[in-house]
C-alpha cells in the first residue's frame, strides 16, 4: 500500500464532481471534484508498491492536456498506465457533461 | 414470436451484469427519481483494508439510492461484486442495515417503501472478520422486521452470485429473482471442495456447479421466485411486479415444515443428481401453495 500526492498549475475552473471506476483487480476509481485557486491535487493509493515514478509520468502526461483545477483522488487496485488514462479521461468527460 | 423478432429482442438487450453496482440501482428505479444515500464523495470507506495493505473503495463497495419503483418508494442497495468480491465489511454492513431501517421505519410512518437488494457477494469480508459476521446478523434483523411491511427483493444477477452469510440473508428475502448466470448457496464450490474434498465437489466442473448453485436449478426447485435473462429491462420489469404483489402471505423462510419435510424424505444412501431433485422436490409453481 502506497500513497503518492502530486501537485500541478491548472486554470480551468471544473463545473461539476465526477466519479468513476472501481477498485476492482486492475482497475482504479477515480474521484474528481472542483478545487479551490489555481492548483490540481492528485491523491494516489495503490495496493501496489514501488511504482511512484510511473504514477509520476502518468500524471504529467495527462497534465499536459488537462487544465482542470480539480481534486482528484485516485483509488487503484493495480492498473496499467493505459487504464489509468481512460479511466481520468473518462472522469473529465463526466466532469464536463 | 418469430424467429426475426426475438433476435432483434436478442440484439437490443441492455445486459444488466455488464453494469456496475451503481448503474444496476439506477436502472431499476423509475426513470430520474434516483437518489444516493452516503455516496462516494462522502467517503465513507472501511478504515480496516488500508492497515491490511488493500486500497479501500470510497463507496466501500455498497450503493444505497433511494427512489420510486412503480410509483411506490424504495431503496435499492447494491453490492460492487468487483471490489474485494463484493464481501460484506463493517462500512458496506452497515450502510445496508441503516438503508432497510430507514425504510422500516418509514413503513411504520405510513409511507410504503420496499427494497431491493442487488446481491453479489461472497459473504463476510475476510479482512474484516467479526464486525462482517455481526454485521450480516443485523442485515438478516433489519430485513426481517422490514418484510412484515413491505416486500424485501432479493436479485442476483452474476457473475459473482450470492454466497456466505448473505445466501442466508437471501433466504429470509420476501421474493428471489436470479438470472441462469447466478448462482446461491451458503458455502461457495472452493470452500466445500477444500473441506470435504475433490470427490465431494469438483470446483473445477462448472456444468456441476451451476446444476446445482445455478439459477435455473434454484427457480426449478423453488428456492428463487423468478428466473429471468439477462435483459435490463426484463429484470426491471420483474423488480416491478414483485414490488406491486407486495407482502407474500408466508415467506419462504416461515416454511419451515415443507422444507424439513422434503430433506427427510430424501434417501441419503445413494446420490441423487440435480434433475432428480427438480421433480422431487417439484418444479416452481406446481407446488400448489400460493406465495
Amino acid at each position: 500500500m502506497e500513497q503518492i500526492e502530486l501537485t500541478y498549475p491548472a486554470k480551468k475552473k471544473v463545473s461539476q464532481r465526477a466519479h468513476v471506476g472501481v477498485v476492482g483487480s486492475g482497475d482504479l476509481e477515480v474521484l474528481l471534484e472542483p478545487a479551490e485557486g489555481e492548483m490540481a491535487t492528485v491523491l494516489i493509493r495503490t495496493s501496489v508498491d514501488g511504482f511512484r515514478d510511473t504514477w509520476k509520468a502518468v500524471l504529467d502526461r495527462f497534465f499536459t492536456k488537462y487544465n482542470g483545477a480539480a481534486c482528484i483522488q485516485i483509488n487503484d487496485a493495480g492498473a496499467t498506465p493505459g487504464n489509468v488514462i481512460l479511466r481520468l479521461e473518462q472522469a473529465v468527460e463526466a466532469s464536463e457533461q | 414470436m418469430s424467429n426475426q423478432s426475438s433476435e432483434i429482442q436478442f440484439i437490443n438487450r441492455q445486459s444488466f451484469i455488464e453494469l456496475g453496482a451503481r448503474e444496476r440501482a439506477i436502472a431499476l428505479l423509475d426513470a430520474g427519481t434516483a437518489r444516493e444515500l452516503v455516496g462516494p464523495f462522502d467517503r465513507v470507506e472501511s478504515p480496516w483494508l488500508q492497515m491490511q495493505s488493500v486500497t479501500p473503495q470510497a463507496d466501500d463497495g455498497c450503493v444505497v439510492m433511494k427512489g420510486k419503483i412503480g410509483g411506490k418508494a424504495a431503496v435499492v442497495i447494491a453490492l460492487e461484486g468487483a471490489f474485494q468480491g463484493g464481501s460484506m465489511g463493517e462500512v458496506s454492513g452497515e450502510k445496508m442495515t441503516a438503508a432497510l431501517d430507514l425504510a422500516c421505519a418509514d413503513n411504520e410512518n405510513g409511507i410504503e417503501t420496499s427494497a431491493v437488494i442487488l446481491l453479489e457477494t461472497g459473504g463476510v469480508r475476510l479482512q474484516e472478520a467479526n464486525l462482517g459476521l455481526a454485521a450480516i446478523a443485523e442485515i438478516m434483523a433489519s430485513i426481517l422486521a422490514l418484510r412484515k411491511h413491505a416486500p424485501v427483493i432479493c436479485l442476483t444477477a452474476g457473475t459473482v452470485g450470492c454466497f456466505g452469510g448473505m445466501a442466508l440473508a437471501a433466504g429470509l428475502a420476501s421474493y428471489v429473482v436470479m438470472t441462469r448466470e447466478a448462482r446461491l448457496g451458503m458455502n461457495g464450490p472452493e470452500v466445500i471442495e477444500q473441506e470435504n474434498g475433490v470427490d465431494e465437489f469438483d470446483s473445477s466442473d462448472r456444468a456441476l456447479i451451476w446444476a446445482i448453485h445455478g439459477g435455473e436449478q434454484r427457480y426449478a426447485t423453488d428456492l428463487a421466485d423468478a428466473l429471468v435473462d439477462d435483459d435490463t429491462e426484463q429484470i426491471a420489469d420483474a423488480i416491478r411486479r414483485f414490488v406491486a404483489k407486495g407482502v407474500p402471505p408466508v415467506h419462504r423462510s416461515s416454511r419451515v415444515e415443507l422444507y424439513r419435510n422434503r430433506v427427510e424424505a430424501l434417501d441419503t444412501s445413494r446420490q441423487w443428481d440435480p434433475k432428480e431433485l427438480r421433480t422431487l422436490w417439484t418444479a416452481n409453481g406446481s407446488e400448489g401453495e400460493q406465495r
